[in-house]
């Protein structure tokens, strides 16, 4: 079996998943929550093998050694892995808290992710590694920045639904900045997505792809009526957020979550997140720089604009140990923390010049 | 004032808010690139707009002192507030786990009367094995009160004050790299030696000894021009002697004498293709042997042993063809695809020509045997980054500090239980108080594994 029909089970496992967590959610039957968790294991272990699988793939084309195969050098499979990621961090969340309300949320996005990824005809070869790429930093840099990548994203989502749920009045700053944050959010994806059907992108990797392909079929396209559709669209999904953010309340509360669980939930994806990102992302990225190029911090805009993402980070742990800061205050510093990640990943490689498009010469 | 915490935060955001510029402005480069990318914002009056910005050190700004200045007031800032907060911390990490008064053991009780079904001295030992298994693994008892007490991790309470320290330290190293050590580029042409560098400002710098680059080579995935890897085959040379020679890669720099020469770039010289050495290895068809021939552009060079000679007529660095016109051609100015133009003599009568390519074997069968391209020597520069800096240890000590000083803070935490037993016709009575300073979920999850082994 190859990789991809293994990550074409774990996606139907997902959907599949999906229908049994809102079961559960309906019925409060502990056979089908049990029925929902071991589907949701399997199709996480299918992906798992399927990683193993490409990476032994990788290992025959690029003949560089094991730790030099990792399978995370173009846009196919970091999506990919980003999404086990999501799945990784759902399933701690599932046994730590004992609760599967968030069941029914997280596994249709990660089912809809790898069905789309696989549909939109994005290309899947494996990429043989250009010089620089070919260290042995590889790998522990690029799987930790990934996985705080998306400890990061799980932060995001749970103290946006914190303030969805704490929020009343549509004139409150904390509501107004929720919806609208939301609905860029929403957007981006949806650009992102039309990117990946317009192109089926061959780009060999992630950087490249966001230097060339990013918004192409949509806010940076080549035709004006495009580009005016496409700000009318996110003018549109914004004020549809705003107009209807108060359902995504009743939503929540209806799937049993509580205010305080995605509070502490915030909290710790980012305590774990964050000691992650600082050795992954900075620290080793920094020896690898320092091994490869002679410097080990250049000012280089990702570094820098990850800077800027640590220290938000860092202030959001301060503001919560040292000054006691909870609630709304702290969910808003995780919401502009993870934008901030968002725009080291991808903002830095479409709007700066850098140094680098790591790895081309 | 460098104690408040208002002050970091200030800090925090100037260094962001000036970073987030310095990333907007393109740093070091000519003036020309940043005058259009304001003109996009301010139209006519970017130049203006550029002398303000340039006057305020931002053309170059993660090097003006006022950034610098702002890193200082950080560490300044670390400094201080982490001094304000120790003293209170080290108590707690230099004090040994007590016994606790009566009143505060009530307060801190998490499970009352657990029922073991043994006699007092059986539980007691069963107790002490248990807290080892969850791993508190130095037991102590009280004789006064009978509480039996231990600890774990109390330590780890310092891990906040390891990281603020090891982001001193990268400070540190860096500043030291900045005043005693330097960097440069130097490209070196194939078979020749440089003793100095250049500086980013165009300086040249001395190195104290010299370096020669012997050969450059670049492979190439097949049939792509996506390249594998590229080395160049470097010798150090000090007080005229050779002292140490190593191939160097990218990810495999060369160190001598605490500089380091990176494998960062390369090109080709059209100019030196004219004293180029063309490197061949003729197989001849006659006599079944093969020997190396180096030819030269427009020179006539005998092959050994077969009374034939040879003339490199023409080369490209990366013929291709045109797909239009069908004509041959080069295609980039790099050698991906080089090829000679050879022309094969018998005395003074030209015999043959062909073109004979490096990468292609197909293209190296002649009528006379095969001649194969091995090498054109002395045509490519390896574009060598290079760089002293005596700091770099104190950066990778921050860094290992900052691992460890991270990894307690938020993955260890100081555990303490104190447990009262008591007996009661036949059964042990046992009531746990404990306490921990982080993650109270996994801790609660231990002490119930710690029932369930009583128990059992």
């Amino acid at each position: 079996m190859d990789s991809s029909q293994l990550f074409g089970i774990a996606t139907i496992a997902y959907i599949l998943a999906m229908v049994a967590y809102i079961a559960y959610l309906a019925f409060r039957n502990s056979a089908v929550g049990t029925v929902a968790t071991t589907i949701t294991i399997a199709g996480f272990v299918a992906h798992t093998i399927a990683f193993f699988v490409r990476t032994a793939e990788f290992y025959e084309v690029g003949q560089m050694g094991i730790m030099r195969a990792i399978p995370l050098t173009n846009l196919y499979e970091s999506l990919i892995f980003f999404v086990w990621c999501i799945i990784l961090g759902y399933l701690i969340i599932e046994f730590k808290y004992k609760t599967k309300s968030f069941g029914a949320f997280i596994t249709p996005i990660a089912g809809m992710a790898l069905a789309f990824i696989d549909l939109s005809g994005i290309h899947k070869e494996i990429h043989p590694l250009v010089p620089a790429l070919q260290s042995n930093w590889l790998l522990a840099h690029v799987t930790m920045s990934f996985l705080s990548y998306a400890a990061f994203a799980i932060s995001f989502s749970t103290a946006l639904m914190y303030l969805s749920v704490t929020t009343e009045d549509k004139k409150s700053g904390p509501y107004i900045f929720w919806t609208v944050t939301l609905g860029v959010f929403v957007s981006i994806l949806v650009a992102m997505g039309i990117d990946l059907l317009a192109f089926k992108i061959v780009a060999t990797r992630p950087e490249e792809f966001i230097k060339s392909y990013l918004f192409r079929a949509t806010f940076r396209s080549g035709s004006g009526i495009i580009v005016l559709l496409s700000t009318i669209g996110l003018g549109a999904i914004i004020y549809a957020a705003y107009s209807y953010g108060h359902l995504l309340k009743k939503v929540i509360t209806s799937f049993n979550i509580s205010k305080d669980m995605l509070d502490d939930l915030t909290y710790k994806c980012i305590a774990v997140g964050f000691p992650v990102f600082t050795l992954g992302g900075l620290v080793f990225g920094a020896v690898w720089a320092d091994q490869a190029w002679g410097r080990y911090w250049s000012w280089d805009p990702k570094e820098t604009w990850s800077l800027i993402t640590w220290f938000v980070y860092a202030f959001f742990l301060h503001a919560r140990f040292l000054r006691g800061w909870k609630g709304q205050k702290i969910a808003i510093v995780a919401v502009i923390g993870f934008v901030s990640t968002i725009f080291t990943y991808l903002g830095v490689n479409m709007l700066l010049t850098g140094l680098h498009s790591y790895g081309a010469q | 004032m460098f104690s408040s915490i208002k002050l970091a935060v200030v800090v925090f955001t100037l260094i962001s808010v000036t970073s987030i510029i310095g990333t907007l402005i393109q740093q070091q480069v000519e003036p020309e690139r940043n005058i259009q990318m304001l003109g996009k914002i301010f139209g006519a009056s970017a130049p203006a707009v550029y002398k303000v910005f340039s006057t305020l050190g931002f053309m170059d700004m993660y090097r003006s002192w006022w950034f610098l200045s702002l890193l200082f007031i950080f560490a300044a800032n670390l400094v201080i507030c982490s001094i304000d907060r120790l003293p209170g911390i080290w108590k707690l990490a230099k004090e040994p786990v007590k016994p606790l008064d009566a009143d505060i053991f009530k307060s801190l009780i998490i499970r009352p009367q657990v029922q073991v079904k043994a006699k007092l001295s059986d539980a007691r030992t069963s107790v002490i094995t248990g807290l080892g298994k969850i791993g508190f693994k130095h037991v102590l008892t009280d004789e006064t009160s009978g509480q039996i007490y231990a600890e774990k991790g109390r330590y780890s309470r310092l891990g906040v004050y390891v990281t603020h320290l090891s982001i001193l330290f990268i400070l540190l190293g860096g500043i030291e790299g900045k005043f005693f050590g330097f960097d440069g580029y130097l490209p070196l042409l194939e078979g020749t030696s440089a003793s100095s560098i250049e500086a980013r400002d165009g300086k040249q710098i001395p190195l104290g000894f010299s370096v020669r680059c012997d050969d450059f080579d670049v492979s190439f995935y097949d049939n792509s021009d996506t390249p594998k890897s590229f080395r160049s085959k470097l010798v150090v040379i000090d007080n005229n002697r050779e002292v140490l020679k190593k191939d160097i890669e990218v990810n495999d720099p060369l160190r001598y004498k605490g500089v380091v020469f990176y494998q960062a770039s390369y090109f080709f010289s059209q100019d030196h293709v004219k004293d180029a050495k063309f490197i061949l290895k003729v197989y001849s068809k006659a006599d079944n042997k093969s020997s190396q021939v180096d030819a030269g552009l427009e020179k006539l060079t005998e092959i050994p042993g077969t009374g034939l000679s040879l003339k490199i007529q023409d080369f490209s660095p990366a013929i291709g063809i045109d797909d239009k016109t069908g004509q041959l051609m080069t295609y980039a100015n790099q050698m991906n695809n080089p090829a000679a133009f050879i022309e094969f003599f018998e005395g003074n009568k030209s015999i043959h020509k062909q073109w004979v390519l490096k990468r292609f074997p197909d293209t190296w069968k002649t009528p006379f045997g095969s001649v194969e391209l091995v090498d054109i020597w002395g045509v490519q520069y390896t574009g060598l980054q290079v760089r002293k800096d005596p700091g770099v240890w104190l950066v990778y000590l921050g860094c290992l500090l900052m691992a460890a000083g991270l990894y307690a803070a938020f993955f260890m935490s100081h555990r303490r239980i104190w447990l009262r037993l008591h007996e009661e016709k036949g059964s042990t009575f046992v009531t746990v108080a404990g306490s921990t300073n982080k993650n109270k979920i996994q801790f609660d999850q231990k002490i119930d594994s710690f029932i369930k082994s009583l128990q059992q």
